[in-house]
């Protein structure tokens, strides 16, 4: 084990310490005094209207499978940004291509009214 | 830093790059043509499929391993894309009417089956884990989607469900069987797995693992007995059209990688793999057979006779030997025609508001149309394995290469089999000449290219059936690179 | 110190955490999830593997994020297909959805 990281296992023992201890120091020193306003969930600072348990309208799922896929697609983005230089022009246009039948997707998507709120 | 590859590795994966092409240019076709003019887009799909088959042609004689080995150019190769190609075209064809009787009739749909068919051709010819597992998904995924194109139709849905959940369980199967793999041999590229474990020890529990998890995983892509239970349902609920994909196009793809890796990656342990694909083919055809005698409905009877043939497919695996594999290929070409063929005939029976898909429905067909009984009658002869078709010749080089290799007990079990399954193939015969009720079907669907699609279909099974040299030759070929 | 049969355990473990879970959860999205989880432990492998075997096995972390990629999709295609069921049906229970025989 290399010494050299002991200073940051200490910093590290001593944030939980510190965290835990005034966790513990104000459960065990802080006044109770519950009422139902405090025990209600926060909501901003305004009352609470409704449960938390609510549907969401099926639109958001919509939008949202949209952009796990756009968004995951992205990750192939970072190795060829790692081996731009070596791979020179045939990088460029390998991912031009690839960006590109992703923009057919996303007309496609758009086309098909797959982006519209209402 | 050499290139990372050369122009000659485009030649190898020209044909995948024009389907490719083809199905996004239909994706944009469909929503530039004004509805109802729809089925230019399934025709402009045959297109796709024609200058895919070019291509093919084109680049038939690069014999190569493209991109440092992922991708493999040779005659196996050429044989799946070869029927791949050809079911994708025999799909096209049965689904031009058949989507408007159903009022789906949207352009993703032509779509959906070249990403499927792009899928199934990177799948035969990957010779690297990675591209195999990119093909598998390709085309799983696509097929999902095609399973639940029938939005409103619960049965179509729930199909969908189950026929996802099953195919993503069994994908993460097979994937943690290739990361053992992986872990052994330091490799994904199946030749390289092979050569690293020829050196190894062969008593290792991992790579047990690894095998039964691949065994496990491939299982449930071709359905063999115990992982089956989703197939039926999904096979009855998906659109019949889709049904008739599902049971050839995941199948024979399903067999081009199970060939390859188990005959290209790990031929060292065929002495357990045999032992195992042995009780599975056992199991798969009793099972299938069997369950299928009670089932009203056709679809359903034909989802399980289509896990009995894969039960008979895997003799030849057993066989091991040349003739065995070649048989297998040879028995996939005829399997294809018949299985979509007589898919096609429930088509052809169905309209709206009737799904034709019950066995009842098939009552009184010879006295409406002497020639659409004759063609189904053909179809399940062939099915069931009786001379003249093609059914007939591809059982018999399947169990003769059992015999050959000494598997003798497994070819009478499969004869035995063949027996049972003359019970329910004969029963629709029987229905549709024997049945004097008045017949519910008032009139069989007119559309062209279904009429082709049956066309083709029979004529192929025939031929195989009374001259089957030059396929069983073409098929012999094909093996050249794999053994 | 942490070896490679670490990461393998863990990998074997969370793999059948994911798989109790497709077999045993009712509710769609549930088997999703667990489905997830087996992907999860695949990447776990795979990227274990390639840091700790010879040089120059960077296979494993390329798949690891192709597998990545296809999970995300199918998670997308997965949600569309419940989603598509729910309206019909308005439920993701799998035993409520039985119209066949299952």
């Amino acid at each position: 084990m290399p010494i050299e990281y002991l200073p940051i296992l200490a910093l590290i023992v001593l944030a939980v310490l510190f965290a835990l201890g005034t966790l513990l120091m104000s459960s065990i020193f802080g006044p109770k005094r519950p009422t139902p306003e405090k025990l209600s969930p926060y909501e901003c600072g305004i009352t609470p209207v409704g449960t938390a348990r609510e549907r969401f309208s099926v639109k958001f799922y919509l939008i949202a499978m949209l952009f796990i896929v756009f968004d995951i697609e992205i990750v192939f983005l970072y190795p060829w940004a790692v081996v731009f230089r070596q791979l020179r022009l045939f990088g460029l246009i390998e991912m031009a291509i690839f960006i590109l039948i992703l923009c057919i997707g996303l007309c496609y998507a758009w086309k098909k009214g797959g982006l519209e709120w209402e | 830093m050499s290139p990372p590859f050369t122009i000659n590795d485009l030649w190898a994966i020209s044909p995948e790059m024009v389907l490719t092409t083809a199905a996004i240019i239909l994706l944009i076709l469909d929503f530039l043509l004004p509805p109802g003019r729809r089925a230019v887009v399934g025709y402009t799909g045959l297109l796709g499929i024609g200058a895919t088959f070019a291509a093919l042609g084109a680049s038939a004689g690069v014999r190569a391993e493209a991109f440092s080995g992922m991708y493999l150019s040779d005659p196996f190769t050429l044989f799946f894309k070869t029927i791949f190609l050809l079911i994708a075209a025999l799909i096209i064809l049965i689904s031009l009417n058949y989507l408007s009787v159903e009022g789906v009739d949207q352009g993703e749909y032509y779509a959906l089956v070249l990403f499927a068919t792009v899928g199934m051709m990177i799948m035969a010819a990957s010779g690297d884990l990675l591209s195999l597992y990119i093909g598998l998904e390709t085309m799983s995924l696509s097929i999902y989607v095609l399973a639940g194109f029938l939005r409103k139709d619960r049965r179509s849905n729930e199909a969908a469900l189950k026929y996802l959940l099953m195919g993503a369980f069994s994908s993460g199967i097979l994937l943690y069987g290739m990361t053992l793999l992986y872990g052994l041999s330091g490799s994904t590229n199946l030749k390289a797995i092979s050569r690293t474990l020829a050196a190894q020890d062969l008593h290792n529990p991992a790579l047990t693992l690894a095998m039964i998890l691949l065994a496990a995983g491939f299982g449930f892509k071709i359905a063999t007995v115990p992982f089956h239970m989703y197939l039926p349902d999904a096979y009855e609920g998906a659109p019949t059209s889709v049904t008739a994909f599902m049971s050839v196009g995941p199948k024979a793809a399903g067999f081009a990688v199970l060939l390859r890796v188990f005959l290209l990656a790990i031929p060292s342990l065929q002495g357990s793999w045999v032992q195992l694909f042995y009780v599975l083919s056992v199991l798969t055809m009793t099972v299938g057979n069997v369950v299928a005698i009670a089932q009203k409905n056709i679809k359903r009877m034909l989802a399980y006779s289509s896990i009995a043939h894969v039960g008979y497919l895997l003799i030849g695996l057993v066989a091991g030997s040349p003739l065995g594999i070649s048989a297998i290929l040879l028995y996939l070409l005829v399997y294809i025609l018949m299985n979509v063929g007589a898919f096609a005939m429930v088509i052809l029976l169905c309209r709206q508001g009737l799904r034709g898909d019950q066995i009842e429905d098939f009552s009184g067909l010879a006295q409406k149309s002497p020639l659409a009984a004759a063609t189904m009658l053909i179809f399940l002869l062939s099915l069931a394995g009786i001379p003249p078709t093609g059914g007939f010749v591809a059982k018999f080089y399947v169990f003769g290469a059992a015999i050959k290799a000494g598997y003798v007990l497994l070819a009478v079990i499969a004869v035995v089999n063949t027996a049972i399954s003359l019970f329910y193939y004969m029963r629709v015969a029987m229905v549709m000449y024997m049945r004097e009720e008045p017949s519910p079907i008032t009139a069989l669907s007119p559309s062209r290219p279904l009429h082709w699609a049956l066309a083709i279909a029979i004529l192929g099974i025939l031929i195989i059936g009374v001259y089957p040299g030059p396929f069983l030759g073409w098929a012999w070929v094909s093996l050249t690179g794999l053994l | 110190m942490i070896t490679l049969s670490h990461y393998l355990a863990l990998g074997a473990i969370l793999f059948i955490i994911g798989m109790f879970g497709v077999l045993t959860r009712r509710n769609a999205i549930g088997i999703l999830m667990s489905i997830e989880l087996m992907l999860n432990a695949v990447n776990l492998n795979f990227v274990a593997f390639s840091r700790y075997l010879p040089p120059g096995a960077l296979t494993g972390q390329v798949f690891a994020i192709f597998v990545i990629t296809v999970a995300a999709a199918e998670a997308a295609v997965g949600l569309a297909i419940v989603l598509g069921l729910f309206r019909n049906f308005r439920t993701v229970n799998v035993d409520e959805i039985n119209l066949m025989k299952w």
